[in-house]
């Protein structure tokens, strides 16, 4: 999936605000393909528990256990796929 | 003088080291407050620490360090499930609770020693154990520093 078909969907758009604010990044989120490596964007293990805390708030959910991992908080791909599957039930 | 480390045959040595800056931990519980504490921290470690940020830095520090040596960045262990504690030397200790303490058990571990230091702004911590078994799955290599 391109960037371009995401960037108007609103739990992406979400997601982007909650990374612009927590993430650490080493460069404007704006720039960042759905896809890419938020760690090799400088996103570091603590701001990914900031990253996590944020999106649990703006989207009242909360990640079980088996999503606490390095691969879910990954890219805002992933970030996206996990927040939907929670949202799903 | 050059020095080697090695593990007793059959055994393997992992470690892992962390770094988090006590300023940016303060920013964390400025804004996630209860949430953040009660997410990452066992009740004994937040008493331990008594709300110094320093303190949770380095227990941080810890968990992070702990994930690292262990290869379980991908494994879904919760925080809490890796707890620092106070050995009867007054030593850090690291105690392993539900799927932290399952893995450990799957992988033979069988020593762990935790180091924890903090020094203005920064808080490190560093876990060397000792296992039985590969260091990491066949299907996958540790990341480069």
């Amino acid at each position: 999936m391109n960037h371009s078909a995401l960037i108007d969907d609103p739990v992406t758009t979400q997601i982007r605000a909650v990374l612009a604010q927590h993430g650490r990044l080493g460069q404007p989120v704006e720039s960042l393909a759905d896809g890419a490596d938020l760690y090799q964007a400088g996103m570091s293990s603590h701001a990914s528990v900031n990253v996590m805390l944020a999106l649990e708030g703006a989207f009242d959910i909360e990640f079980p256990d088996h999503m606490l991992t390095r691969s879910v908080f990954a890219s805002m791909a992933a970030i996206r796929a996990a927040v939907l599957e929670i949202q799903a039930g | 003088m050059r020095l080697q480390a090695f593990a007793p045959v059959g055994q393997t040595l992992r470690a892992g080291i962390d770094t988090v800056l006590v300023s940016r931990l303060q920013e964390s519980l400025d804004d996630f407050g209860d949430r953040f504490l009660q997410r990452l921290f066992t009740p004994a470690e937040q008493a331990a620490a008594g709300g110094a940020p320093e303190r949770l830095a380095a227990r941080f520090a810890a968990k992070e360090a702990a994930l690292k040596a262990f290869g379980w960045h991908d494994t879904g262990i919760d925080w809490r499930e890796i707890e620092v504690h106070t050995g009867a030397q007054g030593e850090p200790r690291l105690r392993l609770h539900g799927k932290a303490a399952a893995c450990a058990r799957a992988e033979a571990v069988h020593e762990i020693a935790l180091s924890l230091s903090h020094d203005g702004d920064h808080a490190c911590a560093i876990v060397v154990a000792l296992a039985a078994t590969p260091v990491f799955p066949s299907n996958s290599q540790p990341s480069p520093p």
